[in-house]
């Protein structure tokens, strides 16, 4: 059992998300990297879509109850703080073991998100097939709100004692997000269209977990078309345009159908970039073939597996990671 | 207008019968939803109907994207016809003051009397087009001509939760608290979003029909503490 000693910032269980719902008008949610997610949990020890907890720029502080193995996957340094007071550094993309009565304190997140998973799980109710936090409508997480200070959260039952480590973090991506066309391209003029996918966008102060509201250039609808659709489904990725011409891009815990018309939508394999955009961080677009965009997803999911594949144990006292490495480089020399 | 299948990014296609809300299209949208599960194809994760339109989520990489159009646009021919299933409800709403602050406003700006607003709205029987925005939030039309009226210019921040709005020819109940530009007439005891029942937890779904039935402050703070305490369930709201 872990235990929530203080947690300024918004901290949400999120795991694969609340497939199979939005006929109910039941937002997907789920955690908004779910590759991160997959790396947290690979390193706790967990299959990939178990429930984490999802950090934005900031961790909790929490402590052990019992004994549990976390995971961080992220941009951000933790510290462990024994019951004497005796601190040791926590690196972030691996596992670490809390004894009982150790306290967790996360500094801030360089990237806008990170995670961090337990092994065995949280253990919380499954609602509508997902532990995932949707706050709007209560559903998930720990009574479907983020954690506060003084919740005590428990633990399946696990190994306990893991220590894995990624030897290389997961590259930061970079470069535009790639979209398809769409679904209501028609309704904007070309004009409007060159802006978008040569233009420069802002993360506006309105950005959560529904969406980010994006400043730059004005795109213009097609007088023939106007600014509103007869409601239709959206999706994360989704980049809706309402009547002021101000871009709004969809993320996990968006709606499930809109009324502004859609100029394009972020591919899948380009989705957990966006979870990361903070307010002030620039976007820009760029349009791609669906069979480009297929092939990047193939590429995504291929990438990840490798990643996860190239997890190595860690044990006290030595690096193996460095052995690996020599012994590597000891083969190179004697091949010769 | 043709049946078109729009590409909504790569893991999802909308079947689109048309661009307006029409009943029509509508029973098309639940005739082609209906058929496309008769398919079971594997890899689908979401069908979602809306009001003239059918997006299914799936994943590409394992339905493929040529096979799920063709049976998108074979479920299209399939014939519309009222569906078994629908249900129709009568839920109570009790109008006006602090339950329905527009209501003054919508009689002025209609120039007719709260009255006629009340029973033009309780006297027109409202088709569920789609469920959609926040859990359990139904849209329902048409409304009557003269009560269509242009959203808030200024919208609300917080919406009370289970509050009867109109905006043009649609209403809805808005199940949870949410930032909404809907005209507020007034509020209804009535749970549309309960996880408690797990076979249905939306109240409502597309094709069913939907009447208000105006009731007063008291009975409305009876039938509230019936619902919250479960003496009333959701059968009651059926209309037998």
């Amino acid at each position: 059992m872990i235990e929530i000693l203080d947690c300024p910032l918004p901290v949400s269980l999120q795991d694969a998300g609340r497939p199979g719902y939005r006929h109910l008008g039941v937002p997907l949610s789920g955690a908004l990297d779910v590759e991160w997610l997959a790396i947290a949990n690979a390193l706790a020890g967990n299959p990939p879509e178990t429930a984490a907890l999802e950090m934005h720029l900031l961790g909790p502080r929490l402590r052990a109850r019992t004994l549990v193995t976390i995971a961080l996957a992220g941009e951000f340094s933790a510290r462990i703080e024994d019951a004497a007071g005796q601190s040791r550094e926590a690196g972030n993309w691996r596992s670490h073991v809390l004894a009982a009565g150790e306290i967790l304190v996360t500094g801030s997140l360089r990237s806008g998100i990170g995670y961090l998973a337990v092994n065995g799980g949280f253990d919380l109710p499954v609602v509508l097939g997902s532990r995932s936090t949707y706050a709007r409508a209560g559903l998930g997480g720990i009574d479907g709100r983020s954690l506060q200070a003084g919740d005590c959260i428990g633990v399946g039952a696990g190994d306990t004692a893991l220590s894995l480590r990624l030897p290389q973090p997961p590259r930061p991506p970079s470069g535009p997000l790639r979209v398809m066309a769409g679904p209501q391209r028609e309704y904007f003029t070309d004009s409007a269209w060159a802006h978008f996918i040569s233009d420069e966008f802002t993360v506006s102060r309105a950005a959560d977990r529904m969406g980010l509201r994006l400043d730059g250039p004005c795109l213009d609808h097609d007088p023939a078309h106007g600014a509103d659709i007869v409601s239709d489904a959206v999706t994360p990725g989704v980049i809706q345009v309402p009547g002021d011409g101000r871009p709004i891009v969809l993320l996990a815990d968006c709606q499930t159908v809109g009324g502004y018309p859609k100029i394009a939508t972020v591919i899948a394999a380009d989705l957990p970039r966006l979870g990361h955009a903070l307010p002030g961080d620039t976007l820009r677009f760029i349009e791609i073939s669906l069979d480009l965009a297929l092939a990047a997803r193939r590429e995504a999911a291929a990438t990840l597996a490798q990643c996860i594949a190239s997890m190595v144990p860690e044990r006290a006292g030595f690096d193996l990671d460095a052995l690996y490495t020599a012994n590597l480089i000891d083969g190179v020399i004697h091949a010769h | 207008m043709k049946p078109r299948i729009l590409a909504l990014g790569d893991g999802a296609l909308t079947l689109e019968f048309g661009d307006r809300i029409d009943p029509a299209l509508n029973a098309k949208v639940m005739a082609a939803r209906d058929a496309l599960a008769a398919f079971e194809l594997d890899g689908i994760s979401d069908v979602v109907p809306a009001y003239s339109s059918l997006t299914v989520h799936f994943d590409p990489l394992r339905l493929d994207r040529e096979e799920l159009t063709g049976h998108l646009l074979q479920a299209a021919q399939a014939l519309a016809q009222e569906s078994a299933l629908a249900t129709r409800w009568t839920l109570p709403v009790v109008f006006g003051d602090e339950f329905g602050p527009d209501l003054a406003e919508i009689a002025r700006a209609t120039g007719r009397s709260e009255t006629d607003v009340i029973e033009a709205l309780c006297g027109t029987e409202l088709r569920v087009f789609l469920i959609g925005f926040l859990p359990g939030f139904p849209y329902l039309g048409e409304l009557p001509e003269w009560l269509r009226l242009p959203r808030r210019t200024t919208p609300r921040t917080a919406v009370p939760a289970n509050s009867l709005a109109i905006a043009g020819a649609q209403a809805a109940v808005y199940p949870w608290q949410s930032p909404g530009g809907w005209h507020l007439l007034g509020r209804t005891p009535v749970r549309l979003f309960d996880l408690q029942d797990t076979v249905r937890p939306a109240l409502l779904a597309p094709g069913d029909a939907v009447r208000f039935t105006p009731v007063g402050r008291d009975e409305f703070l009876r039938l509230e503490a019936a619902v919250a305490t479960g003496k009333k369930s959701r059968r009651d709201w059926q209309t037998t």
